[in-house]
């Protein structure tokens, strides 16, 4: 219990110390300090939900169960090792004069803040709460993705702010709804908008208006998910805004929305007695699938390319929480997983390899290998990884969706396959030349950590081989919260 | 009853009749106020009148007919106009003839004969005036029948007694709808009496004047008539509106004391609502020609709203 | 069920509701900036007017709350700051360019019946006199991101944000008489950070583009 709050408190106290000190050289120490801390309580907080089972604060505050504990770990994880790597790159890029003092008092602050929003996000029992944590972390964002203070990157801010923004609204309508049709049937309104709570009263909640209110809930969050046609803000601010900042949107925000979304889905599949908030979101995953897939291909910006990527990942994570099996479930929850860790690795190389060649132009970074050579097997392992080949996690998750939707609609593996061999094209015709090629002058070696990158590979070579029996329990523990039935 | 009844109805238009220069006067005597200056007496307008009429009719040689025909239709079609209109009190035999439309045609028929009038001379600015008029008021009519059809809606009856008599009979309600007709209609007349923002009635040689350029051609008691209907074409708005929407007072029965509290009523409404357009006028400046369509369309668009509004919000 | 049988308060709520919405409109038809910021302050006056009705009339007295928070935000913080940004950067005067403005108005009404048939199912079984009220503050939403799309100046788009949450709040208090007090005060905390931020972005857009005019905000294109 204890474990909750610290997880909470901690990065809050580290934004707010690090909005004075952020400036200061050991900013990047402690910032990274606080996310060990972070992550050494939530692993507490896992255990105790692993051991225990959920746990609901008094007042029904904060309620964690399988499914978020396991986001919130990852979450933590991953910005524990964003940390280690961001410390040494946002020094380089105060160093060459990109950022002055203020804006690495901002990075450093809103580093914190955003983990935090997110971590509330996730931890939250209270629906509108969950909406406002949701905003909270664009609003933490958005004036990181406009640091560098380029016409481009205010563009880029200006652009996430208002589209996440408008779209957000439109959840906040859907949660309205919730709620106007929670108080039909619930005595005391306080507890109308909590989940543990309509969950119970899942099936007696008005249908219709469910039905309206997940269709404003999934435009609203898909916008922060990414999903096609709502993710115009995605690639600019994910290349506009520092490479740390990147790589944390893309591996843990839009895992956020997307846990929104699958909460609500949860309420109100019971209600309407079928699965047609599956199908939205099942044709809205398709879509961003293919079409990400599609626009890989036209990228001249290594950042944009991959954050197409992430488009065309959370599209297929959405489309297999649409079809709701447990099987398809069990392999969204792990698909969610490597995701996150290999697209953060990816960014963290990508970062480093836009400091070597001081561009983020695909055309202009070549031989990656030949100036250092770290960075080169890094982004190498991380597309092979990120496009789906064995042995790597993403590969067994895929695996697994792909043997869920043969069962439950075959004619669609043929998009799915299609979209596949596309996205595989696309990133190998861009990042063959980078990483072979002949490399240029002008080339110089950075300070580059690439802990973080091994680790996360590691991690996701480990998953691709085998999948602890620990992680495949919790996860089947979650796929049980959500369909009712376990793959186990 | 039912003599003293058409006696009551031909006295209430007799009334409307002899009061509509008075309004324009008194119009005309606050706006100076407003405006600093000393201005006419409020019942200049007469004097006006009484002069024009004395005075020598001039007709253009190639005048046709129609063109000596138009005052005296205008006038009475006016004249018809006004007494569908229940001004002082509800339950006239001549209001439950014609409705609301009939009282649109009037006023689209009395126009018409306007427009042909202007044209009859082949001077320059009686077509460019008909023109403009036709322009405006083919803007003007769709926005003023969806306002009247917003409030038919409620009122269940297109008949001006009845949505009258419904107002005052049922308990005191508010309805969003009203307000929005209500704007519409006070957009309308405006638009269709010819003041600002739309016309300005003070001017005679301007080049966007609308009214005024139609009648150029008109002197002595032509010009009288015709001023005179545009003056009760403008008192039947007021008491249009005064009435629709703030009925309290008009006299439900037949009765002395009754008619007496109607005919006080419909005075200070009267003034109440002369004294907001002549303060609206001096602060408005007059609109470009051009523009004169979006203020109408928005006129219009608020017509609409409380039609929207009326089905969304008030039927169940 | 007859219009009549609504209460008064009911009634004055209805008819809050369709100046709202017709606030909505004169924003989306009005052309001078500084007459669009007191607007939009309007709308805010009339939706603290509304909240004020409903905590009064069935006894919530937290919305009182939010009631002062619309006041301090929606009608004076917002507002003020917006038409200071207009002065000192020296736009009051710059007339927005609209498409066609006929067509934005009409284009309003149609999203306006949009939002009656969307919510018809609801409004036909909801017990609240004031559930048509959603169909409303839907409508109110819709026409604040239409104002977002037509116009070109990002401080019109800043008011048709803010307008956006103006219909958001209204739904929440007219058709649910008030969320939770915990989730408005959130609402309220993420409307105010934005505001600032948008204020940031003013400044920022200014200093690299020398306009606020986001259609020179073209930098980035989806392929290229």
């Amino acid at each position: 219990m204890n474990a909750l709050y610290l997880t909470l408190l901690l990065p809050l106290t580290g934004a707010v110390i690090l909005a004075f000190c952020g400036h200061m050289r050991i900013a990047g120490r402690l910032n990274l300090l606080v996310c060990i801390a972070t992550f050494i309580t939530s692993l507490q907080l896992a255990v105790d939900v692993f051991f225990n089972g959920s746990i609901l604060t008094p007042l029904n505050f904060f309620y964690v169960d399988a499914f978020n504990v396991y986001l919130v770990l990852l979450n933590s994880f991953v910005g524990m090792t964003t940390a280690i790597f961001s410390s040494p790159y946002m020094a380089h890029e105060q160093s060459i004069g990109k950022v002055k003092a203020g804006g690495m008092r901002l990075y450093h602050s809103m580093y914190q803040g955003f983990l935090f929003t997110m971590l509330l996000a996730l931890l939250t029992n209270n629906l509108g709460i969950l909406w406002v944590a949701v905003e909270g972390a664009t609003l933490a964002t958005v004036l990181l993705v406009s640091l560098y203070r380029t016409p481009e990157s205010i563009e880029a801010g200006w652009k996430y702010f208002l589209l996440c923004g408008v779209g957000i609204a439109q959840a906040l309508f859907g949660t309205t709804l919730i709620y106007f049709a929670a108080v039909q049937i619930m005595p005391d309104n306080n507890q109308a908008l909590m989940w543990s709570v309509l969950y119970e009263h899942a099936s007696e909640l008005e249908p219709t208006v469910l039905l309206l209110a997940f269709v404003f809930l999934i435009v609203g969050y898909g916008t922060k998910i990414g999903l096609v046609p709502l993710h115009n803000w995605l690639p600019d601010a994910h290349s506009e805004g520092p490479t740390p900042m990147s790589a944390i949107l893309s591996g843990l925000l839009l895992n956020i929305a997307l846990y929104a979304v699958v909460r609500f889905k949860m309420l109100i599949d019971p209600a309407l007695g079928s699965n047609i908030a599956g199908h939205i979101m099942m044709g809205f995953g398709l879509l961003s699938f293919l079409v990400a897939g599609l626009l890989l291909h036209r990228q001249r910006d290594i950042k944009r390319m991959f954050s197409y990527s992430s488009i065309e990942h959370m599209g297929l994570i959405t489309f297999a929480f649409g079809i709701g099996g447990p099987l398809a479930t069990f392999g969204a929850l792990l698909h969610m997983i490597v995701h996150s860790l290999t697209k953060s690795a990816i960014f963290i190389t990508v970062g480093h390899a836009a400091q070597v060649c001081q561009t983020q132009s695909i055309d202009k970074i070549r031989g990656l290998l030949k100036t250092q050579p770290e960075i080169g097997w890094g982004l190498l392992i991380g597309t092979v990884a990120i496009a789906g080949l064995p042995p790597f996690g993403v590969f067994t998750s895929e695996f697994l969706l792909f043997s869920a939707t043969i069962k439950s609609f075959p004619w669609l593996v043929i998009s799915l396959l299609f979209g596949l061999s596309v996205a595989f094209a696309g990133l190998f015709r861009h990042v063959q030349p980078m990483v072979f090629g002949e490399c240029p002058t002008g080339q110089v070696k950075v300070k580059a950590n690439m802990w973080p990158v091994a680790v996360h590979l590691c991690i996701i070579l480990w998953l691709g081989i085998a999948v602890p029996d620990v992680l495949a329990g919790w996860i089947d523990q979650a796929t049980i919260m959500i369909t009712g039935k376990g793959v186990l | 009853m039912n003599v003293s009844g058409w006696i009551l109805a031909l006295g209430q238009t007799a009334l409307l009749i002899l009061l509509a220069p008075l309004l324009s006067g008194w119009i005309k005597w606050v706006k100076c106020k407003f405006q600093n200056r000393r201005g006419p007496i409020p019942w200049q307008p007469y004097r006006d009148l009484a002069k024009l009429f004395r005075k020598e009719v001039v007709v253009a040689q190639q005048a046709s007919p129609l063109f000596r025909a138009t005052p005296y239709l205008v006038f009475s079609v006016t004249v018809l106009a006004s007494s569908i209109v229940p001004a002082f009190a509800v339950g006239l035999p001549t209001a439950v003839i014609a409705d609301v439309i009939v009282m649109v045609g009037f006023f689209a028929l009395a126009r018409f004969f306007l427009c042909l009038a202007g044209m009859d001379l082949g001077t320059a600015f009686g077509g460019m005036g008909a023109s403009r008029e036709v322009t405006i008021s083919s803007l003007t009519e769709p926005a003023m029948l969806l306002a009247i059809f917003t409030l038919a809606m409620t009122f269940t009856s297109t008949n001006l007694d009845a949505m009258v008599l419904y107002t005052l009979t049922q308990p005191f309600q508010i309805y969003p709808s009203f307000i929005f007709a209500g704007m519409s209609l006070l957009l309308v007349g405006v638009a269709e009496c010819g003041r600002i923002p739309i016309d300005n009635p003070a001017t005679h040689l301007e080049l966007t004047m609308i009214h005024e350029a139609m009648i150029l051609e008109y002197s002595g008691r032509h010009l009288a008539l015709l001023e005179w209907a545009s003056m009760l074409k403008m008192l039947i708005f007021g008491v249009l509106i005064c009435n629709l929407f703030l009925p309290w007072g008009t006299a439900l029965h037949l009765e002395p004391t009754a008619i007496a509290i109607g005919l006080l009523t419909l005075g200070i409404k009267l003034m109440g609502l002369g004294f907001v357009l002549a303060a609206s006028e001096s602060v408005l400046a007059k609109m470009r020609l051009f523009r004169t369509p979006e203020l109408l369309s928005l006129a219009f668009i608020i017509a609409l709203l409380g039609m929207l509004g009326h089905v969304i919000l008030e039927v169940h | 069920m007859n219009f009549t049988v609504l209460t008064m308060a009911e009634q004055i709520i209805l008819t809050l509701a369709a100046l709202m919405l017709f606030t909505s409109f004169l924003l989306l038809a009005q052309t001078r900036l500084l007459t669009l910021i007191h607007i939009f302050a309007l709308q805010g006056a009339l939706l603290f007017a509304t909240t004020l009705v409903i905590a009064f009339t069935y006894g919530r007295h937290h919305l009182l709350i939010s009631a002062a928070l619309t006041l301090g935000l929606k009608v004076f913080f917002i507002p003020i700051q917006l038409q200071k940004l207009v002065t000192r950067l020296d736009i009051k005067r710059e007339v927005e360019v609209v498409g066609n403005p006929s067509l934005i108005m009409f284009g309003a009404a149609a999203l306006v019946l949009f939002s009656y048939y969307a919510v018809l199912p609801i409004r036909e079984l909801s017990m609240l006199a004031t559930r048509n009220t959603i169909a409303v503050s839907l409508a109110i939403v819709l026409l604040g991101m239409l104002l977002i799309i037509s116009r070109r100046k990002a401080v019109v788009q800043v008011v048709g944000f803010m307008c956006m949450e103006n219909g958001l709040m209204f739904a929440a208090v007219a058709a649910t008489q008030g969320m939770p007090m915990v989730v408005e005060m959130g609402v309220a905390l993420d409307v105010l950070v934005a505001a600032i931020l948008f204020g940031i972005f003013f400044f920022q857009i200014r200093t690299e583009f020398g306009t606020l005019d986001v259609d020179k905000l073209n930098l980035l294109k989806e392929v290229d």
